[in-house]
């Protein structure tokens, strides 16, 4: 299968550098604990934000879905600035003449992200297990899975980015701040976002958000509940920002050379 | 190997069309070492952009190794290798990584790709750096690994832009070693962009000379330069007056196409100077014309451009802002 091939080819370029500088692996992997150490205090006396319809009580059982939703925000939507980095140099372009399959090359690229946020979330997972936190191991499977598709769709939109912003970078750092903290800030991964709770324009707003319907299912998952709507769209949402990101990038790439 | 028939390229740059490659035709037989020898924003690098499936052509056809840029890019790319201006190999990358990748891209497996790796990097002078970051290489040795990118899956065609460009003249014999060998062993068709005149004349068998997007003249160096430039005659003599008579001598020689006397200097430009120089010598004689000083100059590929444009190749890459890319 060429595709495969290529889609490994791709992932195992970007991943080398990573293994072989563990420094900055180790960094990366401090991550996830730091923000348990800074937010997990807050949690312990706070009341439950689900507002009930949860299987437990633990607020972690709430958070931590979405908490891993933020995650894959913040560290796939980088993917773009590694090829920003190489574009002025004859790295990216050298690739594009080779016979690789074009989706492959970014999805192999956003794969590489992808792997190093499902590291982070099993530590993260790793780390709550001593607390009243319910780890469901089929549930949180599902759950991670849909985070992947979500990444590879996060991480191939930076690409299409970068590869717009090639002639001046500033509109690639510029264009996904304005673009990262309304999808995170409207997904309700803080903060509750119900019909009840949030002005009607916002609700609106956060329900045209495909974040929003990937942070639900993954609560939904994370508490072992497969069969709901929720699910379903959750898992639409996902493969529908895969798809458009990678449609995307490979039509950025036909006209990729500057 | 590579066959081209109107092959245009325009940029719309600030609400301006800029017609970069106009209308190229091109014919180039397998086997063969050409150069694409013009000023910077001649066009250069944007033909070989097209060519290498990297830009979609404006409008025109181009087949490559057999397959067509348009509608079979990925037939092109697996027949080709490609050197760009810029370095191929990223520089937080290990220098044996990048070739395997590169390699494993072009459907080689692992085993495969690491056997022509060790190959590449002894024929390439470059063994002892496998495990070395790509960035810590010198400049030299980072394009000789650029060559050994774009030679990993032994292509039949091998484009090279600008490939020894702000390289010390060590370096460059070096990068023209190892090209050629590999041209020699393999029967590989080079196809090359430069803007050392030294390298087209030394190296390529066929030079087109591009200018404003068009190719301007088409031939072997030796050609190029007897029939576009001419040998350069220059005449010493004592006085003004020997000179303008002098002048008037030479112009008299049919073979001869220019002569101007200035100050006491005798410039004679003609195709054929070996044969020249004594008969005019000869004919001076004649006429009590005394010549202090004789130099026969063999014309450069520079004169051949200034011949065709009016312009040096260093006053028009002096003179261009836009960079054709």
């Amino acid at each position: 299968m060429k595709v495969f091939n290529d889609t490994r080819t791709a992932f195992a370029r970007e991943l080398g550098p990573e293994l072989r500088q563990p420094a900055g692996l180790l960094f990366t992997m401090l991550l996830p604990f730091l923000f348990l150490v800074l937010f997990a205090p807050l949690l312990s006396g706070m009341a439950h934000p689900s507002g009930g319809g949860m299987n437990t009580d633990s607020p972690w059982q709430w958070f931590v879905p979405g908490t891993l939703v933020l995650l894959a925000l913040s560290a796939t939507a980088g993917a773009g600035a590694s090829l920003l980095n190489e574009m002025p140099s004859g790295a990216f372009e050298r690739m594009l003449v080779t016979p690789l399959n074009r989706a492959s090359m970014i999805v192999g690229r956003a794969l590489k992200e992808v792997v190093i946020l499902l590291a982070q979330a099993l530590l993260i997972l790793a780390l709550l297990l001593p607390t009243d936190f319910r780890l469901r191991p089929l549930g949180a499977l599902a759950g991670l899975a849909l985070l992947t598709v979500f990444g590879i769709g996060i991480g191939t939109l930076s690409f299409t980015l970068a590869l717009h912003s090639r002639k001046q970078q500033t509109l690639f750092y510029g264009v996904q701040q304005m673009v990262f903290f309304p999808l995170l800030l409207l997904s309700g991964v803080l903060l509750p976002i119900t019909e009840a709770s949030a002005p009607s324009w916002l609700y609106v707003l956060s329900r045209i958000n495909p974040a929003t319907y990937v942070v639900e299912a993954e609560r939904a998952l994370f508490d072992g509940r497969f069969a709901e709507a929720g699910v379903l769209y959750g898992v639409l949402a996902a493969v529908a920002v895969a798809v458009l990101g990678v449609i995307a990038g490979i039509r950025g790439m036909r006209n990729a050379s500057v | 190997m590579i066959h081209t028939r109107g092959l245009t390229r325009s940029f719309h740059v600030k609400g301006e069309t800029v017609e970069a490659v106009r209308g190229l035709d091109l014919d180039i037989e397998a086997g063969s070492v050409v150069a694409f020898l013009g000023p910077n924003g001649a066009g250069k690098t944007t033909s070989l952009r097209m060519l290498t499936t990297l830009l979609p052509p404006t409008s025109g056809t181009a087949v490559v190794a057999g397959h067509n840029v348009l509608t079979d890019p990925s037939g092109v790319r697996r027949r080709i290798g490609y050197l760009g201006q810029g370095n191929s190999a990223g520089s937080n990358f290990r220098v044996s990584d990048e070739l395997i990748t590169q390699g494993r891209a072009y459907g080689l497996n692992r085993t495969e790709s690491r056997a022509r790796v060790e190959r590449l990097l002894t024929a390439l002078a470059l063994e002892g750096l496998a495990k070395r970051t790509v960035g810590t290489l010198s400049g030299g040795q980072r394009r000789r690994l650029d060559i050994a990118m774009a030679l990993v899956h032994e292509p039949e065609l091998l484009f090279l832009d600008e490939p020894t460009t702000g390289l010390d003249p060590h370096s460059r014999a070096g990068i023209w070693k190892h090209v050629l060998r590999l041209h020699k062993e393999l029967g590989t068709t080079i196809v090359f962009t430069t803007h050392y005149l030294e390298e087209a004349d030394l190296w390529a068998r066929r030079v087109m000379v591009v200018d404003h997007g068009r190719v301007i003249a088409d031939d072997s160096p030796d050609k190029l330069k007897a029939d576009l430039a001419g040998d350069r005659i220059t005449l010493g003599t004592a006085d003004r007056a020997d000179a303008e008579r002098a002048a008037g001598l030479a112009r008299a020689l049919p073979a001869v196409h220019e002569a101007i006397a200035d100050d006491t200097e005798v410039r004679v430009r003609t195709p054929h100077g070996d044969t020249q120089l004594p008969v005019l010598l000869r004919n001076l004689e004649v006429a009590g014309v005394r010549a202090v000083t004789a130099r026969l100059t063999r014309p450069t590929l520079d004169d051949v451009f200034l011949g065709l444009t009016g312009r040096t190749l260093r006053e028009s890459a002096d003179a261009t802002t836009h960079d054709g890319a």
